[in-house]
């Protein structure tokens, strides 16, 4: 079955590249999806109850932490497939393209190259979260940076291609140094021969499991260093300030429904390979010093999408930058440990929902305003009603107010604080949020308020595939602000327990 | 074979140099040519004959080859200034080498994992792929810096290897393949739609 | 006496009379590439016998300046190449640090002849001996990087045989040419082989071979040494003509010192002959297949020589 995981979308994406019509892979792309979040969802059960799945001889065994990523990524990719109906159907109608931003025309990729790379990145990012073997990861994480470079130069523009550039280059190099950290921790727990150490046993995937049973071996000082080349790595896929450059680009110039794939499962990805690390040097009591670094470069973050949002004009932008700014609480959260870390993963839960959302949303406004100026879109509550509803939920959603879930996980993760004793962290924290609440909420009300512009054609319908995906991920949320049910919660605080939680 | 190894190690040193001091594309693809054909003498000297192939095969071979394909396919001018000057970046290279050097000095704990050279030789490669990447302005430059660095990465996880890892190398390598390819073809476009492949002018995204 | 010192004279004496014999393979080596026949083996000793015999004109601004430059040059290339161990034989005039003394006897002649070609108070010649100032200046520290790790070598020789009486000795070129170079190298440590590849960088630089000046024109701007030396003439120019021939042999004899191994003394003697010869048809070989560099490109040949020797000293200093 987990078998199943990986190969299901890869060979569902090889199959659309070979026969390529329109209808097969419009029509495969949401069965893919929704094949693969049924899959996860047992999964998710299995690991739930205790059990341990393995396939692969070992190379497919998550763990609850990992099934929560993969839950959320797989989930968000059916949000996507269907919302990529629509899309496709639409971008075919389009006669004539010209860029919004200098007015040359140009033309799609391939649609059937789109969406077999989309499947692709659903295959790497299932390696990515069900693997014990770090190996595999950094693998399987790479593997999503180019499954979608691609992705990102659907519109085959000057401007998504020099966003698709910096993504390849940055985040290639970002992750060769996670390599780099990959093979330093080899380093740290290498045991001479005959020196009494015991040698990893070859052919043994769980390297994860390996690693945390022996951490009281380790060569410290290499563990550290293993460490920092681990999160300067992945946290540049992450977007962790100051390594963040390639986002707001990559994720302004994608489609939105990439995007939206891009901020809620790719980024939380990433910061699996992080957090991989961080229960490693947890196990080797070198908690403290990871802890201490991920907390650092949350607030850095946190700070750095402060500055940013404030002014933004651009909305995908501001979207891009609210995301650096979550990366760094869920850093924040899972640097302090405790409850701050079961806050950190209900968190990662609500964001990836809300994001996605807010991605989708955008996907409509720009199909229907042609700008990415917040400043010229005016009266979205007159021109389209369900969007620009569900952008106000939406916003208020990402901002973190009640009663949304995410409201309830920052709150979670400001008591591990306060429970912790980290008093300056929790001022810069709450000081942030409150800066980007602002800043978020003046772009955010400008777009839904307003008259209702003349020149828009009025009373067009809105699709109904285009709504209901986002509909769906806000009732989520919704319900998750709400009450967070049991057995979620339990799954949550299993997964918080493999991370100091 | 005791002979061989520091050989090697020293001519991959020198040929990082040589890459930092080279301005024409043609010369560099050439340059991690041979450093594909350097690597993979190593892996024969430590026995791992069967990585040594594939080395051969991808980096030696496909890789440049490759490289070769998308220069030749680019009408633009493929020798531009470069943002940092050659002979800094060979100073800068050298003072890798020197950094590295001292950090081997001071990390004298694992004396029987890495032979010695190896440690700095692989950190300088690194620095070195780092150096092309930040320092060119040609994408097809950054791209082969990203090789060199990879390459400096592979060297260092070189005496790590063991029997049971040969798949995760093999998968590595295809990855790497794959990701020269991918950056392959976004080159081919940007040498299209900006008609250079100079990404100091990738200026449009900002804020 | 003893027989090393004979040894040395021997050697010394077939320096002074084989280092003609250089420029005259080189001549014909290219002469081969490009398909003629050439000019015969011994034509610098023609050339040498016919300027010695001729008389000599003397610009009127010139003062005693001029005649004295070429006369200083040759003396001091004697000296230097005196002090430099021939295949083998130790110099019985070398002491602790005579690399400096050889490497500022060569500096001036340099000197010498460029404040002759001041001295001609010819703008052309000015030009030249500006050039040939600037070049030898930024070739200096390159030639002082490679002493730098020879000296370094040789004192991690001494220090590993424990004879401590013998630092001081250990510095002088006799010391760092005996072929201990070669056996490090020979045994892996492939570094060494900079320096000569330096060395012969230096060679064509210092004797203006290409690719850094045309020894064969005197008709272009561009041209360095020649310039220089233009308004010499009858013994006085075969001085000079007889000086470049032996500092040609000096740099080749360092080059090849550091290639020949420590044999048995005649036979490393004959070695190091042979390899002087190679030096030369390969000079030869470069200026058939190279072309001359922009003048402003030359720093960058010297630049790049001056990296690897930082190489070789950075990596010298850590085994």
């Amino acid at each position: 079955m987990l078998e199943a995981l990986l190969f299901l979308p890869l060979c569902a994406g090889l199959l659309m590249l070979a026969v390529g019509n329109a209808a097969l892979c419009r029509g495969l792309l949401p069965l893919t999806g929704l094949a693969h979040a049924a899959l996860s969802l047992l999964t998710a059960a299995r690991v739930a109850h205790g059990e341990t799945p393995t396939a692969l001889g070992g190379l497919l065994a998550p763990d609850p932490l990992g099934a929560l990523f993969l839950t959320l990524a797989s989930l968000l990719f059916l949000a996507a497939s269907i919302y990529a109906l629509a899309y496709l159907r639409e971008e075919e109608s389009i006669e004539e393209r010209t860029c919004i931003q200098d007015g040359r025309s140009f033309t799609n990729a391939p649609e059937r190259r789109f969406t077999a790379c989309l499947c692709f990145f659903l295959a790497a990012m299932s390696l990515v979260t069900t693997t014990p073997h770090l190996g595999a990861l950094w693998v399987g994480i790479e593997a999503t940076t180019l499954s979608s470079a691609p992705l990102i130069y659907f519109h085959r523009h000057q401007r998504s291609l020099e966003a698709t550039w910096k993504y390849l280059i940055i985040c290639s190099v970002g992750i060769a140094l996670a390599l780099l950290g990959n093979i330093l921790l080899s380093v740290a727990f290498y045991a001479p021969a005959g020196g009494g150490g015991s040698e990893m046993p070859a052919g043994d995937m769980n390297q994860m499991g390996w690693f945390i049973q022996h951490a009281h071996t380790a060569a410290q000082p290499w563990l550290k260093a293993a460490f920092i080349f681990l999160l300067v790595g992945y946290g540049t896929k992450m977007g962790l300030a100051p390594l963040h450059n390639w986002l707001p680009d990559a994720h302004s110039q994608a489609p939105s429904l990439v995007s939206a794939l891009l901020s809620g499962a790719l980024l939380n990805c990433a910061l699996l390979g992080i957090l991989r690390g961080h229960q490693i040097t947890l196990a080797a009591g070198l908690g403290g010093f990871s802890g201490g670094l991920l907390v650092f470069f949350g607030l850095l973050s946190l700070i750095t999408a402060a500055i940013f949002i404030v002014g933004q004009g651009h909305y995908k932008r501001l979207l891009a930058y609210s995301s650096v700014e979550h990366m760094g609480i869920l850093a924040l959260g899972t640097g302090l440990g405790g409850l701050a870390a079961q806050g950190a993963l209900l968190h990662a839960v609500c964001h990836s929902l809300t994001k996605c959302m807010l991605f989708l949303l955008a996907g409509n406004i720009l199909a229907r305003y042609h700008t990415f100026s917040s400043y010229d879109v005016r009266g979205l509550r007159w021109i389209m009603p369900v969007t620009g509803a569900l952008w106000t939920a939406g916003f208020l959603a990402i901002a973190g107010s009640p009663p949304f879930g995410v409201f309830v996980s920052e709150f979670l993760i400001l008591k591990g604080m306060l429970a912790g004793g980290s008093y300056g962290v929790a001022v810069v924290y709450l000081t942030t949020l409150a800066i980007i609440f602002v800043g978020m909420s003046v772009a955010v009300l400008r777009m839904v308020q307003g008259n209702r512009p003349a020149d828009m054609p009025q009373n067009q319908r809105e699709a109904l595939l285009n709504v209901l995906p986002p509909l769906v991920l806000g009732l989520a949320v919704l319900t998750l602000g709400l009450c967070v049910p049991d057995w979620l919660w339990h799954f949550l605080q299993r997964g918080a327990a493999l991370i100091g939680g | 074979m005791t002979t061989l190894l520091p050989t090697i190690l020293f001519l991959l040193l020198l040929n990082n140099l040589v890459l930092l001091g080279m301005s024409r594309l043609r010369g560099l693809i050439r340059l991690t040519a041979f450093q594909g054909i350097l690597l993979t003498a190593l892996l024969l000297c430590l026995d791992h004959a069967l990585l040594a192939g594939a080395v051969l095969l991808i980096k030696g071979l496909l890789l440049p080859g490759l490289l070769m394909r998308t220069r030749k396919g680019l009408h633009a001018a493929t020798s531009l200034k470069p943002r940092l000057h050659r002979g800094l970046g060979i100073l800068a290279g050298m003072a890798g080498l020197v950094f590295s050097l001292w950090l081997e000095a001071r990390l004298l704990i694992l004396p029987d994992l890495f032979p010695p050279l190896l440690l700095p030789t692989a950190l300088t490669t690194l620095f070195c792929g780092l150096i092309l990447v930040v320092g060119r302005t040609t994408a097809l430059s950054q791209v082969i810096g990203y090789l060199v660095a990879e390459n400096g990465i592979f060297l260092l996880g070189v005496p790590l290897m063991t029997a049971g890892a040969v798949w995760f190398e093999l998968a590595l390598l295809l990855d790497v393949f794959v990701a020269v390819f991918v950056m392959g073809i976004a080159i081919h476009h940007i040498g299209e739609t900006f008609e250079s492949i100079d990404v100091g002018r990738f200026r449009s995204l900002r804020d | 006496m003893n027989q090393g010192t004979v040894f040395y004279l021997i050697q010394l004496f077939l320096a002074l009379i084989l280092a003609p014999l250089l420029p005259g393979i080189i001549n014909r080596v290219k002469a081969r590439f490009a398909g003629r026949q050439g000019k015969p083996l011994l034509q610098t000793y023609y050339d040498l016998a016919r300027l010695l015999r001729k008389g000599e004109v003397i610009g009127r601004t010139a003062t005693w300046t001029f005649s004295a430059g070429p006369g200083v040059a040759l003396a001091a290339t004697l000296c230097a190449l005196a002090l430099l161990p021939l295949g083998g034989a130790p110099s019985p005039l070398g002491f602790g640090g005579d690399f400096l003394l050889a490497a500022y006897l060569l500096g001036m002649g340099r000197f010498a002849l460029i404040l002759a070609a001041l001295d001609t108070g010819s703008s052309f010649e000015g030009m030249g001996a500006s050039r040939e100032a600037a070049f030898s200046a930024l070739a200096e520290p390159v030639l002082f990087l490679v002493f730098l790790m020879l000296t370094s070598l040789s004192l991690d020789l001494v220090r590993h045989t424990g004879q401590s009486a013998e630092l001081v000795a250990a510095l002088s070129l006799s010391a760092m040419f005996g072929g201990q170079a070669t056996e490090a190298w020979l045994a892996g440590r492939a570094e060494l082989l900079l320096a000569p590849a330096v060395f012969f960088v230096l060679l064509l630089v210092e004797n203006c071979r290409i690719p850094v000046d045309d020894p064969n024109t005197h008709l272009e701007l561009t041209m360095i040494h020649e310039v220089m030396v233009l308004d010499h003439s009858g013994p006085n120019l075969a001085m000079i003509v007889y000086g470049a021939a032996l500092k040609l042999w000096f740099f080749a004899a360092l080059t090849a010192g550091l290639l020949t191994p420590p044999l048995p003394l005649w036979q490393q003697a004959g070695l190091c002959l042979l390899i002087i010869l190679a030096l030369a048809a390969a000079v030869g070989v470069v200026e058939s297949v190279m072309a001359r560099l922009r003048l402003t490109r030359i720093p960058h040949l010297l630049g790049g020589a001056a990296a690897l020797a930082s190489l070789a000293l950075i990596l010298t200093q850590v085994r």
